[in-house]
């Protein structure tokens, strides 16, 4: 960090060695300790290094289209009665999520070090597909690995992927999902280290990965904390997002940290319920532990072994969480709250039929949150969400468990 | 106990030959099986034991050994059985080192004071833990060391002689050489390479070196104990547990025996690499 530090602040971490409090760090084989170091200095340098700056913020404004709106959901809140309801547009930009944001930094990243190669791993198919995109645009090739029950399930956006020249390699190790896809990404990274960049996709992973997602996706909260002060002339009392890995959280989160006056809730997939095990709800339900490069909230048994986790939406189907999460949740700066799948879906109805918007399965849980505290808000307070990404991708999810025939 | 391990060195030292690192799954495919399989190991021809501890999410190991762990998870295998399953065999065996091998969750979990405390009782002589490098110390390499326990690190071809002195310093036991950036039973490397490798890191450190990573047969085995103070067999073992069990994964009349004849085979090959240093 090159700011000032402040001991007040919760914008300091992570520290020199990648932790928040006792999260983050790098749990790594020592194979990857040399690259991870490398990938440090050079994001480092990237940081300050007004050349990059203004090469990100270009890409940002005419390949993303940024800054994405700030849109006040008229009927939404009408309907709800009580608190203004904020969206921040993310679902708009190119490629239908927020996940493009980080994908642009890392890429231009990766070019920097002279890396010819791009790997990726993906669950619902939104980070593969904004990989794939990237490295079309660069002309780099690229790999990415999703399990091969997501590959089933989110056909479109394999099929997204195939068209913008990536290999998608279906993941049948373990039990074929979000994790195991990551294991295997880890696994040709390990095997192919002098060329290939590993391009994670959440704020999660070994250090410098957790810092520099979130400083990507960072975007998002400036741009709507900027946007905010001019519609409202004053900052929102509560901001909501929904929580996998925590990117789009993370991202829209870290700008209001400060902001003694801005409540912060994360909503995770509380699935079908968290009695059992078909939830993801890490922090709610799970416990620390060390996965994939760093230390964080995860479902787990007693003996350490990881769980699979259960979510309709296949983004936050994922054992973890970011590090900064964790760290967040044990402080208190942040509440973590389960919203389940049904409720999820009831909100991707009534968000589609009031607003015209058709939003992603994963922003659904964070919409059945601001449903649930609307109205118990004064009209005159504002409530601020991350609209992290588009539902297109969902219809063929969503036709089936209300029975209507595609 | 660090002195297991240095006699074990000395002694074959003296022998003029490499050691036979052995890797195995702890309870893979079910606890009785495996406690056999360590127990045929020394007599087979294996110097030191490594006892793998299973883990979901093996992020440094190919598909054999995930499947091993896998099918130890299934039966049941937890830590607290792996640590059994040594406490059983060191009951018998004084002399043979075990190193345990594997993640850090299910030891972060279990909990590290405990673990060691556990580890050095049932006759644990070092730990290898993939995903902890020099970065992470303060989590469970100086906590063992503190206990005599040994803390074995590995060195990969991209531990370059700027890293290594870091990756070395509360390195103790041996050092672990991995002969090429991939994952556990890749193909073998050529052993010239190799051979080059191990002596850059003998210009580091007094510690013996063994070499791991695709080393599967007798002759491989022979053709880089030349150049190592040891070599390292993991999927071959594996391999040969996973082919004689039954369609639904238990073991049967020829799991056990099927291991002591590779293990001979593999004990010769490095018997032999003597006569292939002195050519």
């Amino acid at each position: 960090m090159n700011e000032t530090p402040n001991l007040n602040s919760f914008k300091t971490g992570p520290d020199e060695d990648g932790r928040f409090g006792i999260f983050g760090g790098r749990f790594v084989a020592e194979t990857l300790m040399p690259l991870i170091l490398d990938l440090q200095d050079e994001w480092n340098k990237a940081k300050t290094d007004p050349e990059f700056q203004a090469e990100l913020k270009h890409l940002g404004a005419h390949y993303i289209g940024r800054p994405s709106p700030l849109y006040f959901a008229e009927r939404l809140t009408e309907h709800l009665g009580g608190a203004k309801i904020y969206f921040k547009r993310e679902e708009l930009n190119h490629t239908g999520s927020h996940k493009i944001n980080n994908c642009i930094g890392q890429i231009l990243l990766a070019k920097r070090m002279g890396k010819t190669r791009i790997i990726a791993e993906t669950g619902a198919g939104q980070h593969g597909v904004a990989s794939a995109t990237v490295a079309a645009r660069f002309g780099l090739p690229c790999v990415v690995y999703m399990g091969a029950t997501d590959v089933e399930r989110q056909a479109p956006n394999v099929f997204r992927m195939k068209l913008l020249g990536a290999e998608v390699k279906p993941v049948t190790a373990g039990s074929g999902t979000l994790k195991d896809a990551m294991n295997e990404a880890l696994r040709d990274w390990v095997t192919n280290v002098d060329d290939t960049y590993y391009l994670i996709g959440t704020a999660a992973g070994p250090h410098p990965y957790p810092e520099m997602v979130r400083d990507f996706q960072a975007v998002i909260g400036t741009e709507a904390r900027a946007q905010m002060l001019e519609a409202e002339g004053r900052l929102p009392d509560l901001v909501v997002a929904a929580v996998g890995g925590g990117s789009n959280a993370i991202g829209i989160f870290h700008p209001f940290l400060d902001d003694e006056t801005v409540k912060i809730v994360g909503v995770e997939a509380g699935g079908k319920g968290l009695e059992g095990d078909e939830h993801c709800a890490s922090i709610t339900a799970g416990s620390p532990g060390v996965l994939h490069g760093n230390r964080t909230y995860l479902l787990q048994d007693g003996d350490g072994q990881i769980k699979e986790g259960h979510s309709i939406s296949a983004g936050l189907d994922y054992p973890g969480i970011g590090p900064e999460h964790s760290w967040l949740a044990d402080i208190g700066r942040v509440e973590y709250v389960p919203i389940m799948d049904h409720e999820a879906l009831e909100a991707f109805q009534t968000l589609t039929r009031l607003e015209g918007i058709i939003p992603a399965l994963e922003p659904s849980h964070a919409i059945a949150e601001v449903i649930k505290r609307a109205p118990k808000m004064g009209k005159d307070e504002i409530i601020l969400m991350n609209l992290s990404g588009r539902g297109d991708k969902d219809i063929f999810t969503v036709g089936k468990l209300l029975g209507m025939g595609l | 106990m660090t002195a297991r391990m240095d006699k074990r060195f000395a002694d074959l030292a003296a022998e003029g030959r490499p050691a036979l690192v052995t890797y195995f799954m702890g309870g893979d495919p079910d606890f009785e099986t495996s406690l056999a399989i360590m127990k045929a190991l020394p007599s087979a021809g294996s110097d030191i034991i490594e006892l793998g501890m299973p883990f979901s999410d093996p992020m440094a190991d190919g598909p054999a050994i995930q499947l091993a762990g896998q099918r130890a998870l299934k039966g049941g295998q937890t830590l607290a059985k792996t640590l059994e399953i040594a406490r059983r065999f060191r009951a018998d065996d004084k002399d043979t080192p075990i190193v345990m091998m594997g993640y850090y969750n299910p030891i972060y979990i279990y909990g590290v004071e405990r673990f060691l405390d556990d580890a050095l009782e049932a006759g644990i002589d070092g730990l290898i833990v993939v995903d902890l490098p020099p970065e992470m110390d303060d989590e469970l390499c100086i906590p063992a060391l503190k206990k005599d326990i040994n803390f074995i690190r590995l060195a990969t071809p991209t531990t370059d002689d700027k890293r290594l002195p870091k990756v070395l310093e509360n390195t103790s036991g041996f050092v672990y050489y991995v002969s090429m950036n991939g994952i556990t039973g890749s193909a073998l490397p050529d052993p010239t390479v190799v051979g080059g490798a191990v002596q850059r890191i003998k210009g580091h450190t007094k510690l013996p070196v063994c070499v791991g990573f695709g080393v599967k047969t007798a002759e491989h085995a022979r053709a880089i104990g030349a150049s190592a103070d040891g070599v390292v067999v993991g999927t071959a073992i594996v391999n040969q547990v996973a082919s004689s069990l039954t369609e639904d994964g238990k073991s049967t009349g020829a799991t056990v025996p099927g291991v002591e004849t590779l293990v001979r085979g593999l004990a010769a090959g490095v018997r032999s690499a003597k006569l292939v240093a002195a050519e």
